[in-house]
């Protein structure tokens, strides 16, 4: 069972973090992180490689378990499988592309589509309103980089998470698909859903989030 | 656009997997353009390597036949390991798909392919040991649990390994050592067939088994998701 809770401002909280810690063996990934995100905000996480930013998104896609401290991520508790529950309202876009290169993009699409209990032109409409109508049959191990990034801006725009959560979204992009993601991003805080966007260029960031977090040796400041 | 409202149940989540998968064998066919032509040349080495003395052929060659099926489909198997990258299996656990469905979809792609692999295979044992296929009931029994097994067994380690950097050498050294019961059942209900036995518990023996597979498989299959 999910529970949204509201935060003293009134505003439902969907991500509520409390002396997080991780641990890799006797390796600490993440330390001590308390952070609490309400809906309509968009938050940045910035730092340097390898300081535990990717570890922490993958944490709040309830990818990854806590070794320490409590959680919740839209409700759900990450120590319970209540999580599992609300994987669905969770977008998230990683360092590779979440793509299988032997089909074509909009046979990719369609499996999220399908899978979701939607159709395929809703797979075809997602990728046109990225740009992509002219690739749909082109096989994914075959485009660009900058092109599967489009093609899973086309999945988030489809799915419409509550809670977007994008690693380095403006990594091999042009000018135009970085105009997607601030898109992705109003469109998610519009309907109520938050954000966390992770970069190492904090000039990216600053447009479209709220506030910015710095990580360093796995602690938030 | 999104609507969990209609969200598809259990066997058409499985069968949109079962779908991927199959279109993703049909552009790469590691099963049927690699190993397949392979089983056909180790079918093709045993005559050259211990002679083509019909007689003996004809003794050994369903044996031969299943344990090529057996070495073989262990490649289904390694075929699914290798089939995942991580952020393909994020993708799969945020899609809101049943981990069941998923495990059921993926290896009935991967039964479909055995089959398909275990009948050209037989059929070239056929044509090139000159058997006489007999109990033709049976053998469609065995084939068909022999292909069920096979995928479920490599679905459940492929499963298991995925984590592993080293998935593709783990798989095989799961898979093969628990194929020797249907292994064993395979080749022991042909030759009670051929002796004029039942071969029932041989059958049964092997059904026990694709069904522990099965529940396991599904019961394990969250777990497993989330190794």
């Amino acid at each position: 069972m999910t529970v949204h809770f509201r935060t003293m401002s009134g505003s439902m909280t969907l991500v509520d973090l409390k002396k997080v810690s991780v641990r890799a063996g006797a390796v600490r990934i993440l330390d001590d992180v308390t952070v609490t995100i309400a809906a309509g905000e968009a938050v940045g996480i910035r730092g340097l490689n390898g300081s535990g930013k990717t570890t922490l998104l993958r944490l709040l896609a309830t990818l990854h378990p806590l070794s320490g401290g409590s959680g919740a991520v839209l409700g759900a508790d990450l120590d319970t499988s209540d999580k599992y529950d609300v994987r669905c309202a969770i977008g998230y876009i990683g360092h590779q592309p979440g793509l299988y290169p032997e089909l074509t993009l909009l046979e990719n699409l369609s499996f999220v589509a399908r899978s979701r209990g939607l159709t395929e032109s809703d797979a075809r409409e997602s990728l046109r309103m990225v740009g992509l109508e002219g690739a749909i049959d082109r096989r994914a191990g075959h485009t660009s980089h900058g092109m599967q990034r489009r093609a899973e801006f086309a999945r988030l725009l489809m799915t419409q998470p509550t809670l977007l959560l994008l690693d380095e979204p403006h990594s091999a992009l042009d000018a135009d698909a970085v105009e997607l993601v601030d898109g992705l991003v109003d469109r998610t805080l519009d309907r109520g859903g938050a954000a966390v966007l992770v970069s190492h260029q904090p000039d990216r960031l600053e447009s479209l989030v709220g506030r910015t977090y710095e990580i360093r040796g796995g602690t938030l400041r | 656009m999104s609507d969990s409202k209609n969200s598809p149940g259990f066997f058409r989540q499985s069968r949109i997997v079962a779908r991927r998968d199959l279109k993703r064998e049909s552009r790469h066919g590691e099963i049927l353009l690699v190993t397949l032509p392979f089983g056909g040349i180790a079918l093709l080495l045993v005559p050259l390597a211990i002679g083509t003395d019909t007689e003996t052929l004809h003794r050994i060659g369903p044996g031969m036949f299943w344990v090529i099926v057996m070495l073989f489909g262990v490649f289904g198997a390694v075929r699914q390991s290798n089939a995942e990258t991580s952020s393909q299996h994020d993708l799969v656990a945020l899609i809101g798909l049943d981990p069941a469905a998923v495990f059921i979809g993926q290896a009935t792609a991967t039964f479909l392919l055995l089959v398909v692999f275990e009948v050209v295979l037989g059929v070239a044992a056929i044509v090139m040991y000159d058997l006489t296929p007999v109990g033709w009931g049976v053998l469609v029994a065995v084939v068909l649990l022999v292909a069920v097994g096979l995928s479920l067994l490599g679905t459940l380690a492929a499963g298991i390994a995925s984590s592993s950097r080293s998935a593709t050498a783990l798989v095989p050294l799961l898979v093969a050592p628990m194929s020797v019961p249907l292994l064993l059942g395979a080749t022991q209900s042909h030759e009670a067939i051929r002796l004029g036995r039942s071969s029932l518990a041989w059958v049964l023996m092997m059904t026990i088994i694709v069904l522990l597979l099965a529940v396991v498989g599904v019961l394990s299959a969250r777990t497993i998701q989330e190794i």
